[in-house]
């Protein structure tokens, strides 16, 4: 049926998609082996959408699936069988390739690049190849200006879409650095451990890294889900208000309608809905390692604010600010956010560690008024008090005049009270959550909100 | 490329020999199919699975089913999906008000004996799942939009997916004789289960590739510019790029150019794109922003 090693390629690939957390049945895999001998390994690419089709139930697992096929199903086997790259030579034809937008020759480009500089070892390549050191030595970022010239030199200019070209190349560039970190890990994993590289060097989803280790560049990426998160939580959001709406009778106005009819109630009257859209109030500890997880929290709600009659946001670490205004102009520079309003804020007294008990409290007594019975309440931080005092008083006060306060919290569950983590004492009064990642997070506003 | 010992009896025969068959009798009807598209259509006819096209608005996932039923000179039958749809709608319902008018007429017989007859094929009114699995001519079943159905309906669907039987209590069990080729479609403004996703072959379509969509412009909207047909697929491409609240998709993009022709513009101009970008953008501050970017007085 199929080529040998191929059904033991096919099982490894789908172990270590498991790994990654994709559930793929048995009746999958036997689907996938069928793809396999009704599309043949003569075209890869077919292969890997095939196998895509048969084993991926949605589409976040693509971004997993693809690094792991390209592992189990490489595009070859050892480096190019061309003499070995020079430095400007190489330059000249990737800004040819990059002009006309030749993707199969940029590709052919990055195995000669990582080949000729990718190497690293007493010989190169003896102990492994770096996408890295390859990006590094023949900076392709630096070839804009060249690419530029030789496409209007090409094409002439082609009027209004040429303010588009310097954009466009650098997306082509961006294509063209995933090439080479494809071609580096191919290259690795001839020498190592492929389903070791399988698990380890493929990045999970954006969505299920952890808030509270996510470094500086998971950060970015995941800023640019917040849109596209935004946009899925408002359909829900709006799809949760019309089923609140349907189907509820209102009694009063049935009756009041039957008068005509003797009384006997012949039409039901539906409810409308609240004309008053719900109020929202965060309350955000943005020091150290949980700023990851409350910036990218201020900006799925700001991204969310018309669901709203009214959004208003606190910024804490031991002294407590609004922080509603600088978010407004957030919108326009996400990464800039946090920056912002740890420098335009006043949010520590006299030391830099967060400090609930002072925090709430004095939000309590300063903005008391902003929590009604139509705001819904979000505390987002990890309870870490350092020590101090709790101040359950004022989180009790806030909790009796608000309609709900939830409590979202970026550790494990398994971490709450250890340490000086008040996380248990707090979730006595107010109803907290896990929140580890934006897909717990997008689960959690999608329930919680209230609509 | 062989073709396995795939498929059970009850099956429709194959419909495609190869994917390149595929994508060239696709393109035939006027669908123009990504590489991705193709593989995974010639796969649900190889493995006899249902399709789950997923993807954002206006990027052909419609028009895929449509397609197929041409190219398969089968009868296309769509079960629209919406709020509230459910299994009246989707797959029979008994014709009351004819029950009414037969049991009325009140002919000398037994109440079993009109019973019998009121709960008979005559007064059965069929719907898509049901219509789609009886007969012998061949038919392609879309469910369209599953995602806007409630959750409830998924049962439903995964019954009749199943086994590609459904029982009327009142007639029996019915049976396909012969396979009808589905595809699911969905929004993903609501995740559908993992059991009915298991059911199907899934297949994302998003925005095509800047070549692609060149050509779809060309052969939906023949009388357009070569040239201008790049540019329009350029700066829609460029929009993709921003962070709006609603990013064109292929059907603004057609739109788009159908504008163009029909205002005879021959090159993009700032003038002609700030006249038209709301055919592409759909809110006020989307226009502004894409706006200032391409660089163009907003009016
Ligand atoms: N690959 C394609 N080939 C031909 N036409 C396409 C293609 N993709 C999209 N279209 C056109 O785009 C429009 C929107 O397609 P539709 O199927 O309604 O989108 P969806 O169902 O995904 O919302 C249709 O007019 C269709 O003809
Ligand atoms: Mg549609």
């Amino acid at each position: 049926m199929t080529a040998p090693g191929v059904a033991e390629r096919l099982t490894s690939l789908v172990g270590a998609l498991r790994a990654h957390g994709m559930r793929i049945g048995t009746g999958e895999t036997v689907d996938a082996a069928q793809a396999v001998a009704a599309l043949g390994l003569a075209d890869r690419e077919l292969l890997r959408e095939g196998l895509a089709a048969t084993l991926l139930h949605g589409t976040v697992q693509r971004q997993v699936f693809d690094p792991v096929f390209d592992l189990y199903f490489p595009r070859g086997v050892g480096g190019p069988e061309t003499e070995p790259a020079d430095r400007e030579d190489l330059r000249e034809r990737l800004s040819a390739a990059l002009a006309a937008g030749d993707v199969v020759m940029m590709g052919q480009l990055a195995a000669e690049a990582v080949d000729g500089f990718g190497g690293y070892g007493t010989s190169p390549g003896s102990e492994g190849w770096s996408s890295h050191q390859t990006l590094d030595r023949l900076r392709p970022q630096t070839l804009l200006a060249r690419v530029r010239e030789n496409v209007r030199a090409r094409n002439g200019s082609s009027g209004f879409a040429d303010r588009l070209l310097d954009d466009e190349i650098r997306r082509r560039i961006e294509t063209f650095r995933r090439q080479v970190a494809v071609e580096a890990r191919r290259r690795i994993a001839e020498q190592r451990d492929r389903d070791e590289l399988a698990r380890r060097a493929v990045a999970t989803t954006p969505d299920r890294v952890d808030f509270l280790y996510a470094g500086k560049l998971q950060l970015a990426e995941l800023r640019r889900t917040v849109q596209p998160l935004a946009r899925k939580l408002a359909t829900r959001l709006a799809a949760r208000r019309r089923r609140a709406s349907r189907g509820s009778i209102d009694l009063r106005r049935t009756l009041r309608g039957s008068l005509s009819t003797g009384g006997v109630p012949m039409k039901p009257v539906l409810r409308r809905r609240r004309p008053m859209r719900p109020e929202l109030v965060l309350l955000c500890d943005v020091s150290g390692s949980v700023s990851g997880f409350s910036d990218f929290t201020m900006l799925l709600v700001q991204a969310l604010h018309d669901q709203f009659s009214k959004v208003r946001v606190f910024a804490f670490v031991n002294r407590l600010d609004e922080v509603t205004r600088l978010l407004d102009h957030g919108a326009a520079d996400p990464e800039g956010l946090g920056a912002r309003i740890r420098a335009e804020a006043t949010l520590t007294g006299w030391h830099g560690s967060s400090d609930y008990g002072v925090a709430l409290g004095e939000f309590a007594e300063r903005y008391g008024d902003a929590v009604g019975p139509r705001t819904t309440v979000f505390v987002l931080g990890d309870a870490r008090t350092n020590m101090s005092d709790p101040n359950l008083t004022s989180v009790r006060q806030v909790a009796e005049r608000a309609r709900r306060v939830y409590w979202l919290n970026p550790e494990p569950h398994a971490q709450w009270g250890t340490g000086d983590s008040a996380a248990p004492e707090y979730a006595e009064l107010v109803e907290m959550h896990e929140c580890r990642n934006a897909r717990q997070l997008g689960a959690l506003v999608a329930r919680l909100l209230p609509v | 490329m062989s073709s396995g010992p795939i498929r059970a009896e009850l099956e429709a025969p194959l419909l495609f020999t190869s994917v390149d068959d595929v994508s060239a009798r696709l393109a035939a009807t006027g669908y123009l199919a990504s590489p991705a598209v193709a593989t995974t259509v010639f796969l649900a006819d190889r493995l006899g699975k249902p399709l789950l096209v997923e993807g954002p608005a206006g990027v052909g996932k419609t028009e895929l089913a449509k397609a197929v039923a041409e190219v398969a000179d089968a009868r296309l039958v769509r079960l629209q999906c919406y709020e509230g749809v459910d299994e009246s709608r989707a797959l029979y319902e008994w014709n009351h008000a004819k029950q009414l008018l037969r049991i009325s007429a009140g002919r000398d017989e037994t109440w079993d004996e009109t019973r019998t007859d009121i709960f008979s094929e005559e007064f059965l009114l069929t719907r898509p799942l049901l219509t789609a699995i009886r007969g012998d001519d061949p038919k392609v079943l879309l469910i369209d939009e599953t995602d806007k159905a409630d959750v409830e309906v998924e049962g439903l669907l995964l019954e009749v997916l199943s086994d590609f039987q459904v029982t009327v209590p009142e007639l029996g069990t019915i049976t396909a004789t012969r396979r009808p080729f589905v595809v699911l479609t969905s929004n993903a403004s609501r995740e559908l289960s993992e059991a009915l996703r298991r059911r199907c072959l899934f297949l994302h379509i998003g925005f095509p590739e800047e070549e692609l969509e060149r050509r779809i412009v060309r052969l939906k909207v023949p009388g357009l510019d070569e040239a201008l047909a790049g540019s329009v697929v350029r700066v829609v491409g460029a929009m993709r790029a921003m962070d709006l609240r609603k990013v064109p998709s292929v059907a603004e993009t057609i739109d788009w150019a159908r504008t163009l022709l029909a205002l005879g513009a021959d090159t993009l101009g700032e003038t002609v794109v700030r006249d038209t970008l709301g055919v592409l953008l759909k809110h006020q501050d989307d226009v502004l922003k894409a706006a200032a970017k391409l660089d163009v007085d907003a009016v």
